[in-house]
């Protein structure tokens, strides 16, 4: 097992390096940079006082240096203008912006991207298993069909568009606001029970949205493979020797269909990670989201960068986890050979 | 037939006098000769033509589509013109009864007033003179399709009137005309973004399926590369890229590249998967043992074996594509002004106060969640007909 999860984690290793080379690509598609952009305004505008101060924190930040070299002082493994200082270093980079470092920056808001990215999984997890599972089994009743119809709802209503009609009834029918992380009078207050309360009153609606499509997604894949199960020979063999039905279900069809229950949770969740995002910039969430808004508005390119590069690093941990808890569920990976889905 | 007949002798060899017809024991019924007859093509649109609501879907999506050649002839008003008079105006119903007596469609007129203490403005009906709107009429100038001029209209408002449908925004500007011409962009963006994402899928799932060893291992771990990277961030950062001076044509064009560049790894891993199993079939083996050259077997006995499996699976991204774009303009990241697609529009909907008051800005989301679910059950049909055979 231990094998099995530390070449998990080394196979992780060119993923990220492949991976932080196309962020950095991207971050760094935009003509000039945010320097010699700013020397570009100055330049008009004829303040040439200020424009040797520029000149030598472009040097500072080696934006003057060839783009491979740029790249691999960014992560760390190429000696910039003090030496390996990059993303393996633990420097995150500086924010023009700001003015600040990337960490003073975004260092509050991680840990609620984390905790908020983690309930939805729950949401979905936790919402998703009880529905597949009666729809499954009660296949063509009603409450398969009304399930099957806000599941397709669910697909069909793009996350931020639901945060959108959300905060649009909330506000119509009890007056409350859904947005934000607390309710105005606790902001700035030292943490107390109520605040707390507060906050995950105001974290419920943001799971449910940003939750919705994957748990109709779920709720479909576990239904089919459950459906597929039912209709084996094993389970008439099952029911024909007297088990009860709870037992019969919970004894071997769950069980198989439990495994690509686990693995697809790994392919929902970058679609999640990029459902947080713009959800949290209409819910007005203190998540990375709106971070990242204004710095590719701005071309705060190290800040948009560290924050993408976050966001791919949370949902791989998320692809890691959902691995080595197939691999306890099922021998089959843990030892080597390949499951049968 | 002489001789005595022993016991033990073979049983004499019966002929039945009745002429045979070889074809007595299969006989076909006309249901399955022509079954047996049809074309690959034919077979899959008698299965797709069972499933009702995919049908039904399609049928939605070309009214839709109506819009995009046509915009200009449906909306009542040009997508940008503001009226002042009109700002925030609410839904303006189509009436037809007026005290009691069925008249030709009419709308009440409205009249501005702008409530001081909380700067709202709110409109009064005048429930007293009706107003006919006129149909197949002269309304607002255009130029169709930028070709020649014209200002023939399906419906227009009623004249000294007005008619907003669906209210108006911020600076006045009609919404249900807003609504018909961002079809124009909103749907197209789907398509062409496929396009793109269909030729890269074909290439590179291709070239994987096709030569195999290294090279289809290394586009294997690109595909999962790209297929773990969650999408909208890395749209917004490309799209963040675009050059603010290029003109709207461009960066209509640069935000559909931006969309079909990261959606093509799941075409890819189709046409990878289709191509290996396709070139084990027997018909496929029979093909180059009989000589045939690689071209030949790709184009002649491949190719049809997977085409409907492209096009099933490129009808199911399509939504994700069309919700892209509409994230990407109501970010203010995508399309702008004087462009109008449903993701422009949205962008008036950002302010929730503003929303609480004037619900109607929200109208874009309608049409939205219609076309994407048809094309989620167009997309499922598709699916089940590809395999016409199964």
């Amino acid at each position: 097992m231990l094998i099995y999860i530390l070449r998990r984690i080394l196979t992780m290793i060119p993923t990220l390096l492949v991976i932080s080379f196309l962020i950095f690509f991207i971050i760094e598609l935009p003509t000039g940079d945010y320097i010699s952009n700013q020397i570009a305004v100055l330049r008009s505008t004829g303040e040439a006082s200020s424009i040797a101060k520029l000149e030598f924190l472009r040097a500072e930040f080696a934006l003057d240096r060839p783009f491979f070299e740029r790249f691999l002082i960014w992560i760390g493994l190429w000696p910039g203008p003090h030496g390996f200082d990059g993303l393996i270093q633990g420097n995150w980079g500086w924010s023009f912006e700001f003015d600040k470092p990337v960490q003073a920056v975004v260092g509050p808001t991680l840990p609620l991207t984390i905790v908020l990215n983690a309930a939805t999984i729950l949401f979905v997890y936790i919402v998703s298993f009880p529905i597949g599972i009666y729809s499954a089994t009660r296949q063509y009743s009603w409450g398969d069909y009304g399930f099957t119809f806000l599941g397709y709802i669910g697909l069909a209503t793009p996350n931020f568009l639901l945060g959108l009609i959300l905060l649009y009834f909330f506000n119509k029918w009890f007056g409350l606001s859904v947005g934000g992380l607390m309710a105005p009078q606790y902001i700035d207050q030292p943490w107390s029970f109520d605040k707390a309360m507060s906050v995950l009153a105001h974290l419920i609606v943001p799971t449910i949205v940003i939750g919705t499509s994957g748990t109709a997604a779920m709720i479909r894949r576990l239904r089919a493979n459950l459906l597929d199960e039912l209709h084996k020979q094993y389970v008439t063999t099952a029911r024909a020797k007297g088990l009860s039905e709870g037992r019969l279900l919970m004894k071997y069809p769950l069980r198989m269909a439990l495994n690509p229950f686990i693995s697809d949770i790994g392919n929902l969740i970058p679609s999640m990670v990029s459902g947080s995002v713009i959800v949290s910039v209409v819910l007005n969430l203190p998540t990375v989201g709106p971070v990242l808004l204004n710095a590719l508005q701005a071309q705060d390119q190290f800040l948009a960068g560290f924050i993408l590069m976050f966001v791919a690093v949370l949902t791989l941990v998320g692809m890691l986890i959902s691995d080595i808890l197939l691999a306890i569920l099922d021998p089959r990976i843990r030892l080597g050979g390949r499951a049968a889905t | 037939m002489t001789g005595p007949q022993h016991p033990g002798d073979a049983s004499e060899h019966y002929v039945d006098p009745a002429p045979f017809n070889p074809h007595v024991t299969r006989e076909l019924t006309a249901e399955q000769e022509r079954y047996f007859q049809a074309s690959q093509w034919q077979i899959m649109w008698w299965k797709f033509r069972r499933h009702r609501v995919a049908v039904w879907s399609a049928v939605v999506l070309i009214l839709f589509y109506l819009c995009v050649p046509f915009a200009e002839v449906i909306a009542p008003y040009e997508a940008n013109t503001r009226d002042s008079k009109f700002l925030f105006a609410p839904p303006q119903g189509v009436h037809l009864f007026h005290e009691g007596s069925l008249r030709t469609p009419f709308v009440y007129p409205m009249k501005a007033k702008i409530d001081m203490n909380t700067l709202q403005w709110t409109y009064q009906q005048d429930r007293s003179k009706p107003m006919p709107l006129r149909f197949f009429c002269s309304g607002d100038k255009y130029e169709f399709w930028g070709l020649f001029k014209a200002d023939f209209h399906l419906v227009c408002p009623p004249k000294g009137g007005s008619f907003y449908l669906l209210g108006t925004d911020r600076l006045g500007r009609d919404q249900f005309s807003g609504l018909i011409y961002g079809a124009r962009l909103s749907l197209t963006v789907g398509l062409v973004g496929v396009a793109i994402s269909i030729l890269l899928g074909l290439f590179f799932g291709g070239i994987a399926g096709y030569f195999g060893g290294i090279v289809d291992s290394l586009i294997q771990r690109l595909i999962e590369i790209m297929r773990s990277l969650p999408e909208l961030p890395l749209w917004m950062a490309l799209s963040a890229a675009l050059p603010v001076t290029w003109n709207p044509v461009w960066i209509y064009f640069g935000i559909t590249v931006i969309l079909g560049l990261l959606d093509w790894p799941g075409l890819a891993r189709a046409v990878r998967s289709k191509l290996l199993s396709l070139r084990e079939e027997e018909y496929a083996q029979a093909a180059m043992l009989m000589g045939a050259k690689p071209s030949r077997v790709i184009s002649k006995h491949l190719l049809p074996g997977f085409t409907s499996h492209i096009i099933a699976s490129a009808t199911l991204s399509i939504p994700g594509m069309i919700l892209g774009e509409t994230a990407l303009s109501f970010l203010n990241l995508g399309l702008r002004r004087p462009s109008v697609s449903w993701g422009v529009m949205l962008n008036e909907a950002q302010n929730i106060s503003v929303v609480t008051i004037y619900p109607w800005l929200m109208a874009p989301v309608i049409p939205i969640i219609i076309v994407v679910l048809a094309f989620n059950f167009l997309g499922d049909g598709l699916r089940d007909a590809a395999d016409p055979y199964k």
